[in-house]
């Protein structure tokens, strides 16, 4: 698919936010100023930026521990995502979430789950909304390799699958669940475990190549708001870094050769040198771009910095719509 | 008025509801053809698949034996804009669902910082007492009164089955109702037409002066007979139905309680951890010194139940067990030999 360099742009942008965003997070991490962990998307960015400009602003989408990269691809600001992750009251949930379970109502982001493979049957239900309503809104649910063996998800694809729901199954295969390579716990080939529930599937081999993504992910969604039914899509791609930040296991469970290698195929770089290459940005550009996307991160980091925590009676806020003494 | 059996009142309320909002589905297993009882909508048990001619397949909706995707799409539903009712048939199978019930169903609202709300009701239903043995007869309830973020109604009379399924139908807060199928055939004359009961505010069944019997559930008619017994020997109970343990209407409890000044709970469910050990709690916590007797649950005991109707009838709380632990707590002697029993 041809599409604008304005959309070319926007693609290597939100890949920027993610990355910069992470490698801030989890120099915060590091240094004590995030509260315990966070799962960094850096070396995915393509995976989730292709998958979510696949979608349209007001398609639905939940996600993972692996978090951040998910709302931010989907268009969520930082300032409110960054608040989150040091759990002040301006955060996107208002610090009650966390890292591992932002949302973003505003742009679709209807919850990252801390749960493996949990948020699954949510962006099922938000599809057989769609469906029902006729609101022509399209879901997809991010999931890992190691999700990719949860019970719920078959459960998910079969209904969406009889109910003809529109809506994306997205694997994010980095070839780690943990420390558990995905080939020694995973039998087959992931998208073709789509072929038994009679919808589509298929494997991205670059996942690294955002355009790639993007084409395979279009298609889905395509399909998936003409009222087609589901699709599975499966992205080969690789974590730079560990599981999560700060994590420190006594094995090397990833090879020297083997990171060396998908090192080499950095999903920022390689799409910086394709907008240079096919004359779409300059360099001047590119480095203009990179300095505003490090100047937004920093004011998100700022913007965190300067708010308030919430207040202690916020714990016990939004249990219900209403309040209630509960049992007390 | 009209004559109208628990169960028909559940369809009711839900067919009402149907028509009042566009937004209310119903899905779960074999609901397309009524095959428990509750999609007919009138007065009983209407004779096969009523609401799908109705509303029509896009709003009742068969679902695959798959209780994690029902509950959970219903979830993702209610945070989009449906109004879903699961109807799960046998509360044993909410087991299958318990990592949506309790980290989505019941935490999103609140980890999302308010931004979702669940307006969705999972009802099942408790078949104890009826030869199921112990993968059907659970009363699970309490496990979910645990859990915040859920609220909880147990009906035990056809009006309150109609009025608080319709409020849990309109309220924005996620639901489970558990029914109890030793009630489906209980009639009673009802409201004609559309009616709510609120959440949280307990019914006094019966008024009395010597003794507070909190009831849950199929106990409530137990604890009726056990009180007419109790009244041929001059003992006059009150009997309080909660309606919904989350949330609990506390202060009713306690009003009554120091009226009575004495307190035995009548609870299906099993004795650890119950809803009738929360009350208790509650109750020694909070009105302790109108207490003239210590408090009696009457519970299932800590045991799964048993096939053979032989040794299953004996668990639940009965009338007799309900009509002994008031004699006890009314003849219990408190301080310098002071009869407790009359004021
Ligand atoms: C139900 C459940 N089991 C285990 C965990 C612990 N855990 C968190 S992330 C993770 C690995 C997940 O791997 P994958 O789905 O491939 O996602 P990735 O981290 O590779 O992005 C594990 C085991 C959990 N959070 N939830
Ligand atoms: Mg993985």
């Amino acid at each position: 698919m041809t599409l604008a360099n304005d959309i070319l742009l926007e693609m290597q942008r939100r890949m920027l936010r993610i990355r910069y965003f992470d490698e801030r997070a989890s120099k915060m991490v590091k240094r004590g100023e995030i509260p315990g962990t966070v799962h960094t998307s850096i070396g995915q960015e393509a995976q989730v930026v292709g998958a979510c400009m696949a979608l349209s602003e007001i398609d639905y989408m939940t996600g993972n521990h692996r978090s951040h990269g998910h709302p931010i691809g989907k268009g969520a600001q930082l300032g409110p995502l960054m608040a989150e992750l040091v759990g002040k009251a301006t955060g996107v949930c208002g610090g009650k979430g966390g890292s591992m379970h932002l949302a973003d109502f505003k742009v679709g982001s209807l919850g990252e789950s801390g749960i493996v493979g949990s948020s699954i049957p949510i962006a099922t239900g938000a599809a057989l909304s769609s469906k029902i309503l006729g609101t022509g809104r399209v879901s997809l649910a991010f999931f890992g390799d190691g999700a990719a063996n949860q019970g719920c998800l078959y459960e998910a694809m079969n209904l969406a699958s009889v109910w003809e729901l529109p809506i994306v199954f997205l694997c994010e295969n980095n070839h780690y669940a943990l420390s558990t390579p995905a080939h020694t716990v995973t039998a087959g080939v992931i998208a073709e475990r789509a072929a038994g529930f009679n919808m589509p599937g298929v494997r991205v081999e670059d996942g690294q190549s955002v355009l790639t993504v993007y084409d395979a992910v279009r298609a889905a969604v395509d399909r998936a708001r003409a009222n087609k039914g589901p699709s599975l899509v499966e992205v080969m791609t690789y974590r730079f870094n560990e599981h999560s930040e700060g994590l420190r296991l006594a094995t090397d469970y990833r090879n020297a050769a083997e990171k060396e290698s998908w090192l080499k195929r950095d999903p920022v770089k390689m799409f910086r040198s394709y907008l240079l290459d096919n004359g779409i940005a300059d360099a001047s550009i590119l480095d203009q771009l990179e300095a505003e996307v490090l100047a937004e991160v920093e004011d998100a980091v700022q913007f965190a910095e300067d708010s308030p925590y919430p207040e202690p009676s916020v714990a016990f806020k939004d249990i219900y719509t209403e309040s209630f003494g509960g049992t007390q | 008025m009209t004559v109208t059996s628990y169960l028909g009142a559940i369809g009711a309320a839900q067919r009402e509801a149907m028509e009042a909002d566009e937004r209310v589905i119903i899905i779960g297993e074999d609901v397309e053809a009524n095959v428990y009882g509750t999609m007919g909508g009138g007065k009983s048990r209407a004779d096969k698949g009523d609401f799908l001619q109705m509303f029509g397949s896009n709003r009742i909706r068969n679902t695959p034996i798959s209780e994690e995707i029902m509950v959970g799409a219903a979830a993702g539903a209610a945070m989009t804009g449906l109004r879903p009712i699961v109807d799960l048939s046998y509360s044993t199978f909410l087991y299958m669902a318990m990592d949506q019930f309790i980290n989505q169903v019941a935490k999103s609202r609140y980890m999302f910082g308010g931004q979702a709300s669940l307006p969705v009701v999972f009802r099942s239903a408790m078949f104890y007492g009826l030869s199921t043995a112990a993968h059907h007869s659970d009363r699970p309830y309490p496990m979910f009164m645990n859990v915040p973020g859920l609220k909880i109604m147990v009906p035990a009379s056809p009006t309150d089955a109609k009025g608080l399924l319709r409020t849990a139908i309109d309220m924005d807060d996620p639901v489970l109702s558990f029914e109890a199928c030793l009630l489906w055939g209980m009639k009673e004359d009802i409201e004609d037409g559309e009616f709510r009961i609120p959440f949280g505010v307990a019914r006094t069944v019966r008024q009395g002066t010597d003794v507070t019997i909190v009831a849950i559930s199929s106990a409530v008619p137990q604890a009726v007979l056990a009180a007419q017994i109790l009244e041929t020997e001059g003992i006059s109970a009150e009997i309080i139905d909660p309606r919904t343990l989350v949330p609990l209407d506390s202060l009713a409890i306690l009003n009554s309680v120091a009226r009575t000044g004495r307190l035995v709970i009548a609870d299906p469910a099993n004795r650890t951890c119950g809803a009738a050990a929360e009350i208790s709690a509650i109750v020694s916590e909070l009105a302790f010194d109108c207490l003239r007797a210590p408090i009696i649950r009457v519970t299932t005991p800590d045991t799964h139940i048993p096939f053979s109707p032989a040794i299953e009838k004996q668990l639940y709380p009965d009338s007799i067990k309900i009509a002994e632990a008031v004699r006890k707590v009314t003849s219990a002697r408190i301080g310098a030999g002071a009869p407790a029993r009359r004021n």
